[in-house]
């Protein structure tokens, strides 16, 4: 039988879809289409209140994961994956959109802007990661990037009367429709230079055939490009600081998160079951863009005044230490990606969450000079961004180290030394930009400042959670470092 | 498994929680809390002491669980004690009570100000007793964290940039010794980041280093270990450090996290890549020297007493770090005992600038003069310090001193010789200061008023004047205990390195 010929109607009855392993995603999808719906009918000021129904529809999802947790297959036509790696990253997409859809809550309130939209945007964002992290199909991963990439173009612009909302909009946008070219493109080599678009049978093509095609390589290096805007790979790296600094503050958590680490598994999902072959080539690729990327980031970071562009200049340079795990090609490596991006999620959504409380409305206090003296105006606001920012800058007992020396020993493993040592001078720079705000904090002169700083508790239990979560998986690594393994199937 | 040195870490932690959970404390009771649990911690860290068998040539009161074991990470909790680390343990437990005592002074934020104390105290006692590589790592960087808030918020004037300044160098340092040491799990094989297990195996030629990968990691743990000494060309942190620093913040500087850096050199550095260090002995022997000399006359001129003790450091550790690179049983000793004897006599020094800078708010020697007729009982304490510092027999300066020039000698005249001159500029910037604070004429007016030293400082400073002149009088209770385990450490260097004919070999007094 002809695999690409269309199901005649007789036979839709024998083809199995698999509808369960697509659960979370159905879930997803249909509570951001009720809460669309229901939006007419709940009056401008109580909008707020749809992230109930958001927060209901993430944990249904999340029960429906674990359900299949142990089942592992193909399904839907063997477009989408269900194996440990992507339900581990789901997991991931899950606890990040949670937090996000918190501090959401707390955002519109605040702003007064409130439109329930917000929160469908957000699940249908999340379900495209989804479709991403599972693919296994180049035209699912593009479907899925694009089902994330449309709904988060529009929610950096959800601030529809502020021109920097505006200005990150439209710059994500044209880059975002770039890359997603550059990464068609690819994938129409790809498929040119192997007949199929199925990561198996590519990777099968791949491993029989005698020599690797121009077109092949060609391919390969655009869809590394299309990738590399998304995740803000040095030299692509370029519409991040401004759509992070433009975009309001739980947008610009999701992009420095999920998005983030949606698009990174991706590409280790491509680069090790697709291309595992052409390792030599990519490794190269990436190995420039990892110094670059590091170095650029940490040093730009280094001169920024507004804490939310320090941030996304820091996210850049975790990005390279990301590729160092990229870059080595082995199974640490994937486990420490994996690994880092939990401790990632937990330490930048925590930092995320502070910087939108201080910010107050209009993300009034958004230079890091504002933070002069939080340490005794707020010292929760103050012990707990000082553990988010050590860990950022990698510091033991918490997980950003862990992280670290995980992704440092893949590398290490490779024996790709001379990357090593950049990743340990790029690390030394980053402490200085992270102890900036700790020393502002807690120990230059400071003048009482009028307005307070009131804390929801909502905002609370998850400034505790990503606290609580970054010191435990950086003083008990085993229990995530082993789930990490374990994710690792491929 | 025993479980003396796992409670040992816990004492300390449990006083942290428990001064962070106290509802509603005074600044007294949270104060009486902190000194407390380092008492107790002291008291146990004596049952250590007295259980420690000298004889023995492994690890003792050994600890060894796992951590975390995943794939091919093997990571354990492995604590132990040999005749090295004891005394520095006991120093520390022992300077820590001291240095909350020294701290009663303190008027704000005195809850966060003891936690980081006891964190600090954790961290020092967790490196000292660590035998995994990853183990002593973190606790190596976790104790950061709190002298960085202890100098940056408690500090001086110029504190944020000392603070800054110390916690950047030490972290360049420490990052590299990250990545040797993830590269020498490597070329382990991937079994263990153990000390013990690796040691072994190097020893018995399981693992072959190449020359180059031996002198490249070698390196990395130096350098690591040398900008904490600090020895001479990374040794600018300091002075801002120390001078910045609260009392107690110089008084565990100097006393010892200066040591963790020489210990780690003797710990790490020697038995792990002994061809390395034999290489590397004579331009290591040529900066330790270096810096003997030149923190000697650097010390001369400084106009701060403060940060002439600083220097001082620089110049007394050069000594340590001299005898530890001429492979010479006494020197070797001699350097673990100076390690100790500089804790004490640098440790009180600072101490008594911090009781006259509580009264004067002062530590510029201009400001002072004659002070010993109106503060007689605190210029004889001081003395006593400065006495033990310059070396003067009978005090602890002495034995380590002596131990350390007498074994370089017999290894390479030179450097004893250029050495020694370390002495003497020590005697000249020492008295000379002692001169100009405390004899002639009480000249500033606001010096005659000055009370003396009060009950809690006397309490401060007898038992550091006990020790000073027990070790000086009887050291053979510190060095009967040193001695198997440095001889280890002989024994590993000789394994690679011939026995010169000269070399006379010392048994204890």
């Amino acid at each position: 039988m002809n695999k690409f010929a269309p199901l005649k109607f007789t036979e839709w009855s024998t083809v199995d879809l698999n509808y369960s392993v697509l659960l979370p995603e159905i879930i997803l999808s249909l509570t951001g289409i009720t809460i669309m719906l229901v939006i007419p009918f709940v009056s401008k000021d109580r909008q707020v209140s749809l992230g109930y129904p958001a927060l209901v529809g993430i944990g249904l999802a999340v029960l429906g994961l674990l359900m299949e947790w142990n089942e592992t297959g193909m399904a839907f036509f063997e477009m989408v994956f269900q194996d440990p790696f992507s339900q581990f990253c789901k997991m991931l997409f899950l606890f990040a959109t949670a937090a996000i859809v918190l501090m959401t809550m707390h955002y519109l309130s605040q702003e007064d802007v409130a439109e329930g939209e917000f929160f469908s945007l957000l699940l249908f964002a999340t379900v495209g990661m989804f479709l991403m992290a599972a693919s296994a199909d180049l035209i699912m991963t593009f479907l899925g990037l694009e089902v994330l990439s449309i709904s988060t173009y529009v929610l950096a612009g959800f601030k529809e009367q502020e021109r920097r909302s505006n200005e990150s909009a439209i710059k994500y946008f044209l880059l975002g429709a770039f890359s997603t070219a550059f990464l068609l493109y690819g994938i129409a080599f790809v498929y040119g230079a192997t007949g199929s678009t199925k990561y198996l049978a590519i990777a099968e093509a791949i491993r029989t055939s005698e020599s690797e095609p121009l077109i092949l390589l060609l391919g390969l290096g655009l869809m590394v490009v299309g990738f590399g805007f998304k995740v803000a790979l040095v030299p692509f790296h370029v519409w991040a600081p401004d759509v992070y600094e433009g975009a309001p503050l739980p947008v610009t958590a999701h992009l420095a998160v999920g998005s983030k680490a949606a698009a990174m598994v991706a590409l280790v999902r491509i680069l090790y079951q697709v291309f595992p072959e052409l390792g030599p080539e990519w490794q190269v690729l990436l190995w420039m863009s990892a110094v670059l990327t590091m170095a650029i980031g940490d040093i730009a970071a280094l001169t920024q005044t507004n804490i939310k562009r320090m941030l996304a200049y820091s996210s850049i340079a975790h990005t390279g230490y990301l590729l160092l795990g990229l870059t080595s090609h082995n199974k640490l490596g994937t486990q420490g990606i994996l690994y880092y991006l939990v401790a990632y999620a937990l330490m930048t959504l925590g930092a995320f969450t502070i910087v939108q409380i201080v910010g107050h409305r209009n993300e009034q206090y958004i230079q890091i000079e504002d933070y002069r003296g939080l340490g005794y105006r707020c010292p929760f606001l103050g012990i707990t961004l000082s553990i988010f920012l050590i860990s950022l800058a990698g510091i033991p007992a918490t997980a950003g180290f862990m992280g670290k020396f995980f992704l440092f020993a893949a590398a290490l493993q490779s024996e790709m030394y001379g990357l090593v040592v950049v990743a340990l001078i790029a690390s030394a720079i980053g402490l200085y930009y992270y102890l900036r705000v700790i020393v502002l904090m807690y120990m230059g002169e400071y003048h009482e400042k009028e307005t307070l700083i009131t804390i929801p508790i909502s905002l609370q239990v998850v400034i505790a959670i990503m606290v609580l979560g970054t010191l435990y998986l950086g003083i008990f690594p085993g229990t995530f470092l082993h789930l990490a393994s374990e994710a690792v199937s491929f | 498994m025993e479980p003396q040195l796992i409670t040992l870490l816990l004492i300390p932690a449990v006083g942290s929680l428990v001064i962070a959970l106290l509802p509603r404390p005074s600044g007294r009771s949270l104060k009486g809390v902190a000194l407390l649990f380092t008492v107790l911690a002291f008291l146990y860290s004596l049952l250590l002491v007295i259980q420690f068998r000298p004889q023995l040539d492994t690890m003792q009161f050994v600890k060894n669980i796992s951590w975390f074991d995943v794939g091919t990470f093997h990571v354990r909790f492995h604590l132990g004690l040999d005749g090295i680390s004891l005394f520095l343990v006991i120093l520390t437990t022992f300077l820590m009570p001291l240095a909350i005592l020294a701290s009663w002074t303190i008027k704000v934020k005195i809850r966060s100000y003891l936690l980081f104390m006891l964190w600090l105290e954790m961290g020092m006692i967790g490196v000292f007793l660590s035998l995994d590589l990853v183990l002593f790592y973190v606790f190596w960087e976790v104790m950061l964290i709190p002298m960085y808030f202890l100098i940056g918020v408690w500090g001086g004037e110029r504190r944020i940039y000392a603070a800054v300044k110390f916690f950047l160098y030490t972290m360049a340092g420490s990052l590299l010794m990250l990545g040797a040491l993830i590269a020498l799990y490597f070329l382990n094989h991937a079994r263990d980041f153990d000390l013990i297990q690796i040691t072994d195996r190097l020893t018995s030629g399981e693992i072959v280093l190449s020359p180059l990968t031996e002198i490249l990691l070698f390196l990395a743990f130096f350098i690591a270990f040398a900008i904490k000494v600090p020895l001479f060309p990374f040794h600018t942190w300091l002075p801002d450090a120390h001078v910045e620093a609260p009392t107690a913040g110089s008084v565990i500087l100097a006393g010892v996290l200066l040591k963790m850096g020489t210990y780690g050199l003797l710990r790490f550095c020697l038995p792990l890549f002994p061809n390395a260090s034999i290489l590397l002995a004579p331009l290591i022997s040529i900066l330790a020297i270096v810096g003997i000399i030149y923190g000697a006359l650097v010390a001369m001129v400084q106009p701060d007493v403060k940060k002439l003790v600083a220097y001082s450091s620089v110049s007394h550790l050069g000594f340590v770090v001299l005898g530890i690179f001429s492979f010479n049983f006494q020197a070797m000793e001699g350097a673990t005992f100076q390690m100790l004897s500089h804790g004490i006599s640098t440790g009180a020094l600072f101490l008594l600038i911090g009781m006259i800078y509580d009264r004067r708010h002062s530590h510029l020697i201009k400001d002072f003069g004659g002070l010993a007729h109106v503060m007689p009982r605190y210029a004889a304490f001081f003395m006593v310090f400065l006495l033990s510092s310059i070396g003067l027999p009978g005090l602890n300066g002495f034995v380590g001193e002596f131990l350390i020039l007498q074994g370089t000698f017999l290894e390479n005249p030179v450097y004893a010789v250029c050495a020694a001159l370390g002495i003497i500029l020590s005697a000249v910037y020492m008295l000379w200061m002692y001169q100009r604070v405390f004899l002639g004429n009480t000249e500033h007016e606001e010096n005659r008023t000055l009370e003396d030293l009060n009950l809690r400082e006397g309490v401060i400073l007898v038992p550091l004047v006990v020790l000073a002149l027990w070790m000086g009088l009887y050291s053979s209770t510190f060095l009967r205990r040193i001695d198997t385990s440095i001889q280890r450490v002989v024994d590993r260097i000789e394994q690679v390195r011939p026995a010169e004919v000269y070399r006379v070999e010392y048994r204890g007094p």
